[in-house]
């Protein structure tokens, strides 16, 4: 089975985030990126149907932030057959942006796995995006695939633990929500390699000028709350409490 | 009595004369039983050739099972371990590239002190750990400490632009070498938890200000500074380690200075045996080292009412031989009384800290009936010492847990020497 992975970078929470001038966006200038943790996924997920099918898989990411090569090689030491880096310079991308991009560089695949969501976008649609435009099947919120012939039979999560299969004709893209295993840990040695190894190509890419139609017209950091209270006592006490603390917040009317 | 045969032996192949006279002397009996053939040796050492091949791993081969290993080996003190255990299981087919015993192993040399076999476990986990991390079979927890230290730099997660956080609002003046301009004599080379873990922050800042009560001319690299990667190479995530190294050396060979000042022993014990190797040599100092050489120009003053025991770092002790340095600094403590712990010096026990043991806190429990530390605080506690003196960051927050944990809240506290020698100087300690 020959898959594509589509990577993004997001803001790194380590940082401190603070706000641009205009209070719309993250001021990025400062800013450090970490692979999306579901798109890290994706590519696990990805890596064990190569192993299962003795496929291949090549990764994609958009050239949003510098931090973005490196990633990519990571992919390529953990099995990654082939990367592309999709333009430079690109700055933030909104999810139709970012699915026009990737389609533009997508090459011929039998599956195309993505995150589900990402930290930094708003619509969490990039997945759906991208298979609409190709009119490809899409399944969204998936935690675990398994290849059969001309098919793939795909867990997807829904609320409360209900789980579904389905089965899904390929070529098709999934939003993966969680791989079967927690993503594999790559020694930076091999990561060191993959730097020297030319897997990684890169293609040059224009801002795209579609868009989501969506403007942000202003961005809050959460404030601090006051603190937190310490309930004491049996549960009886508790639960009084708790009901005398939710009453005076006006929910659930009155006691 | 009939005595069993080795089912191993075909019986119809062992001889055994009812009765038999040789010389004139009758020797009938089942003791003249003779072997026509005789099993030596019929273990499947396959997976013992695995570690031997190894470089590094050749010596796990030398063991002849004296077992002068498992007497000293803090893991077994609290389970079952040990390299006599480990050569054992290898001959019986265990598979130790993929077993929990591979990651046990704190590096704490006390094996390799009484071997008569010079079996070196200091070079044979790491050596297979190796092949473990490049094989991607490294366990969760260390996993997200290697991520972690690859991107930020620091074991702990942090962002690494705050490394230098804990001076803001100190009442002395730690300048950063980039923006000294010139040559200093002291560069201080604070480490992670020092610079990021409430309690080491709070050693670093007593440790500030006794320099500066020294007056010496010492400057940090603040946010320039990465983790050493004496730990990760113990660990076996030997890239990291070289990703580190080089990165350190190109920034400590930006720099003049006389003495390279360490809080950690293991960032001391790496630029003693591995950074010279690779383009780094420098004049590395442990903090105990170069304060217990400035006692008389200290003038500590305030009595300190305390009983203090010490524990011994692995990687200050046994590794590198400095067990006096921090025992004189005790002793000039004024008003305070020594007491050591049975095992101490050449035998002092391991907190669990190294070798990456630091970040398998999980692991160790699902393998041992208590934490390392807890074994040595409650040795600690025997002693009726109120206080544990510690010299190594790794230790602060490890033995303070086992204090919690073994109950001994209110009956040890856990101080860095740091601390001690701020406050018998009657300088703040906050």
């Amino acid at each position: 089975m020959d898959i594509g992975v589509l990577l993004r970078a997001v803001p790194d929470p380590v940082e401190e985030l603070e706000l641009n001038d205009d209070e719309t966006d993250l001021d990025r200038d400062y800013l450090g990126y970490v692979l999306n943790e579901f798109d890290e996924h994706a590519l696990e997920e990805a890596l064990l149907l190569k192993e299962d099918t003795d496929g291949s898989v090549t990764a994609y990411a958009l050239g949003t932030a510098d931090e973005v090569e490196q990633m990519l090689f990571t992919a390529i030491a953990k099995g990654a057959d082939k990367a592309v880096k999709v333009g430079d310079g690109l700055g933030a991308l909104d999810a139709h942006a970012q699915a026009d991009l990737f389609v533009g560089a997508l090459g011929e695949h039998d599956l195309i796995l993505c995150g589900v969501q990402a930290s930094d976008e708003i619509d969490g649609q990039v997945a759906m995006l991208v298979s609409a435009k190709l009119g490809h099947p899409h399944v969204s919120v998936v935690v675990g695939t398994s290849p059969g012939a001309d098919t793939l039979t795909i867990t997807k999560e829904y609320w409360a633990g209900i789980t579904a299969s389905y089965e899904v004709s390929l070529p098709a893209v999934l939003g993966i929500q969680a791989a079967r295993q927690a993503p594999r840990y790559v020694a930076v040695s091999r990561i060191r390699q993959a730097q020297e190894s030319g897997a990684l190509t890169e293609t040059d890419a224009d801002p795209p000028s579609s868009s989501s139609g969506i403007t942000i017209t202003a961005v809050r950091i959460p404030e601090t709350g006051a603190g937190a209270e310490m309930i004491d006592g049996d549960e009886e006490a508790a639960a009084d409490r708790i009901i005398e603390l939710l009453a005076a917040a006006g929910v659930g009317g009155a006691a | 009595m009939t005595r069993g045969v080795n089912p191993k032996v075909d019986p119809g192949r062992v001889l055994e004369i009812e009765h038999v006279e040789i010389d004139g002397m009758d020797i009938s009996g089942h003791w003249n039983r003779m072997y026509e053939q005789r099993v030596i040796f019929d273990y499947d050492i396959h997976q013992l050739d695995r570690v031997t091949e190894l470089d590094g791993g050749e010596s796990m081969g030398w063991c002849y099972q004296c077992a002068q290993c498992i007497a000293v080996c803090p893991v077994d003190h609290v389970g079952s371990y040990g390299p006599r255990k480990i050569f054992r299981n290898l001959q019986l087919g265990q598979d130790l590239f993929t077993d929990d015993d591979l990651w046990l192993c704190t590096t704490c040399a006390n094996c390799l002190r009484v071997c008569p076999k010079e079996v070196d476990m200091l070079q044979i986990m790491p050596a297979v750990r190796k092949e473990a991390v490049l094989a991607g079979a490294v366990p969760a927890e260390l996993q997200d400490v290697f991520e972690k230290t690859a991107r930020y730099g620091n074991p702990l997660g942090k962002n690494a632009k705050r490394r230098a956080a804990w001076t803001k609002g100190l009442d002395v003046e730690v300048p950063l070498i980039s923006e000294v301009g010139r040559k200093v004599d002291v560069l201080w080379w604070v480490s992670d938890y020092p610079s990021y873990h409430p309690r080491g922050i709070d050693a670093s800042r007593a440790l500030a200000r006794v320099l500066t009560h020294l007056g010496v001319d010492f400057a940090i690299l603040g946010a320039d500074e990465r983790h050493d990667g004496d730990s990760m190479l113990r660990a076996g995530e030997t890239g990291l380690f070289e990703m580190l190294a080089e990165q350190n050396i190109e920034t400590l060979n930006g720099y003049e200075f006389d003495v390279l000042l360490t809080t950690d022993p293991h960032a001391y014990n790496a630029f003693l045996h591995e950074y010279p190797q690779r383009g780094g040599t420098y004049n590395a100092v442990h903090y105990t080292q170069f304060l217990e050489e400035r006692i008389e120009a200290l003038g500590l003053t305030e009595q300190i009412d305390r009983t203090i025991t010490f524990h011994d770092p692995c990687y200050l002790g046994r590794h590198n031989g400095e067990y006096d340095a921090p025992r004189n600094l005790i002793d000039a403590l004024p008003g305070s009384e020594f007491v050591e712990m049975w095992r101490n010096k050449e035998n002092g026990y391991c907190c669990g800290g190294g070798g990456g043991g630091m970040w398998l806190d999980g692991l160790a429990a699902d393998n041992q009936n208590m934490r390392l530390s807890e074994k040595r605080v409650l040795e600690a506690v025997e002693t009726g010492a109120d206080t544990l003196c510690v010299v190594c960051p790794y230790e602060v927050s490890r033995f303070e847990d086992a204090v919690k944990s073994t109950n001994n809240d209110g009956n040890l506290e856990v101080l860095d020497i740091a601390e001690l020698l701020a406050t018998a100087l009657g300088l703040p300690t906050d």
